[in-house]
């Protein structure tokens, strides 16, 4: 229950992020959650995307650097309460976040989290056994 | 394999005593037949005959390109021009020629030489190696046409140029090694692409190249796609031409005809020797030139000894391959920094050629570097930790290997304009 994750490296350059979504856009390619990580100097924006190959390909063709990563999209109703819950049950099994995002789906009434993790096999055993519902990212796609 | 095993294989006390024995020769002969070094010998109160150990080279005047200009044509030549054999020239950009000179034992000697270089690097009397140096004034060309022939090797003196000729050429009289600049190598690789020759259907196997300043990546990449082994070889028409220095099968470095050639590596600043393997400028002394000896000349390239005994068994000491120019040579709070040392850490960090630029500012009348590094996707991650430790990873081998503090920059890739020449990688904003 793996999810494609694309990353992006960014110079701390103004501009930049409105670039890579008017490519993106430009390519009918649909950005379903991103997040931005940044320090002084540099960046690194990530994104799921609808279609993650041409995303990568298209991003690459446009002289960005462009890496791709497995995460983990944990479904959970109540935004507050359910991360607290999620993050309870992997921090019980010893399993550190590497970093993590989330968004809501068009409804409302779902959030939809990002996880990803250095032992991403053990998180899957773990949150599975623990009743949460991951998605796929046709699901993410589909919501 | 040797060509001679006993000399370059001479224990290396008897071969500083043959050394010891030559260079007084040779000083003794420039003494008195050269007018440029007599009169810097007296000025500087050097006494040919009282020079007792190695260690007195030290005490003897540098020979630079610009002596060897202000001499054109024929000042520094030791012998009569009626016993001179051959000329080569080196073209200067502005007409700023200089001009050397062989006797016929010089000839014979070379030839021997570059026989050497050949045999190490594995090729022998049944290979066919196609020359596509310049022939003409340029030692390149026929350094290594007459070495061949004195292997017993088969010489397609093809000479440079034209290289869909040279690839049919090498491809129907089944060339077996190949003599050319790496850049042209790769160029050969790209060629044969184009006229859909697949390298593996030919029949070479060894690859002697020269002439240019290159990089472990380019050979790899040359040994990948030409499918041969590539070695490397040394040499300066001021010294020689070919036949200096060269690699034998090990590819680690190029062992230097020590027999000929008294080699010094001095920090290009104080004109001092540098600790063992450290970096440093290449000062070459002929030992056995006739016609057109040298005594301590300033190559201008950087190298660095290897001093540990080569595998293969030759005594000779191997220096490491070109590491540019001393004229690129950055002092950095009062240390020595190359811009190719910057470059052979990122390639081994990145595994490729690194796209880098190299900032030198001064803050607070204190010197400050920044590399700035493209990032590509080997070196990209999605965690900013992980991406934070590599920088840090970076910082800290450039300065244990440096000896300064660095600051990196990571930038975006294709941000960096592509140079040709490793020193306009290099931007000095100092105001000295
Ligand atoms: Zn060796």
């Amino acid at each position: 229950m793996r999810v494609e994750q694309i990353a992006v490296f960014l110079e701390n350059k103004s501009g930049r992020l409105a670039e890579i979504t008017a490519i993106l856009a430009d390519n009918d390619i649909n950005i379903r959650a991103l997040s931005v990580a940044d320090t002084a100097d540099f960046g690194i924006l990530r994104l799921i995307v609808n279609d993650v190959e041409k995303a990568k390909s298209i991003l690459q063709d446009g002289g960005f650097t462009v890496g791709k990563t497995d995460v983990l999209a944990v479904e959970v109703v109540d935004k507050t309460g359910g991360l607290a819950k999620v993050l309870k049950c992997l921090h019980s099994a010893g399993i550190n976040v590497e970093y993590m995002y989330a968004f809501v789906n068009k409804s409302g009434e779902n959030a939809v989290l990002i996880f990803r993790f250095e032992k991403m096999d053990e998180a899957i055993e773990v949150l599975s056994k623990d009743g949460f519902t991951l998605l796929s990212g046709e699901q993410i796609c589909a919501l | 394999m040797y060509w001679e095993q006993k000399k370059e294989c001479l224990p290396r006390p008897q071969l500083e005593q043959l050394q010891l024995e030559r260079l007084k020769n040779t000083l003794r002969r420039v003494g008195t037949t050269v007018p440029f070094y007599r009169n810097t010998f007296s000025k500087l109160k050097v006494d040919a005959g009282k020079v007792k150990s190695l260690d007195d080279l030290r005490r003897l005047p540098f020979t630079t390109k610009q002596d060897l200009r202000e001499n054109y044509p024929y000042g520094l030549f030791a012998i009569p021009l009626r016993d001179v054999v051959r000329i080569h020239s080196s073209s200067g950009t502005t007409g700023m020629a200089t001009v050397v000179g062989y006797s016929r034992k010089d000839i014979v000697n070379w030839s021997n030489l570059v026989a050497r270089i050949l045999c190490g690097a594995g090729v022998t009397a049944d290979d066919m190696i196609q020359i596509a140096f310049g022939y003409g004034l340029f030692t390149g060309g026929f350094g290594l046409h007459y070495g061949a022939e004195r292997l017993g090797a088969s010489v397609i003196p093809i000479s440079a140029g034209n290289t869909k000729r040279q690839i049919q050429i090498m491809q129907d009289f089944k060339t077996t090694a190949l003599v050319c600049t790496p850049s042209y190598a790769l160029k050969m690789a790209d060629v044969m692409m184009d006229m859909g020759i697949n390298p593996n259907g030919l029949s070479l196997r060894f690859g002697l190249f020269g002439a240019e300043p290159w990089s472990e990546a380019m050979r790899i990449e040359i040994n990948e796609r030409l499918g041969i082994r590539a070695t490397d070889n040394y040499g300066l028409s001021e010294i020689m031409g070919p036949g200096v220095a060269g690699e034998c099968q090990e590819c680690n470095g190029l062992h230097v005809n020590e027999d000929h050639f008294l080699i010094e590596i001095l920090d290009p600043e104080t004109l001092e020797p540098v600790k063992p393997g450290e970096v440093g400028e290449l000062i070459i002394t002929t030992l056995t030139k006739e016609a057109f000896p040298v005594i301590r000349y300033r190559t201008r390239d950087l190298t660095r000894l290897l001093p540990e005994p080569c595998p293969c068994g030759r005594t000779f000491v191997r220096m490491h391959r070109m590491m540019g120019r001393s004229d690129d040579m950055l002092i950095i709070k009062g240390v020595n920094v190359f811009p190719t040392q910057i470059e052979g850490i990122l390639f081994d960090i990145e595994g490729t050629e690194p796209h880098y630029r190299l900032i030198v500012e001064r803050e607070n009348n204190e010197d400050k570097l920044t590399v700035m590094v493209e990032v590509v996707e080997s070196i990209f991650f999605d965690a900013m930790k992980k991406q934070r430790a590599f920088m840090d990873m970076i910082k800290k081998r450039m300065a244990s290997e440096l000896g300064i503090g660095v600051d990196v920059k990571l930038v975006e890739e294709r941000t960096l304009e592509r140079f040709d020449g490793k020193g306009d990688r290099v931007i000095d904003k100092r105001e000295l």
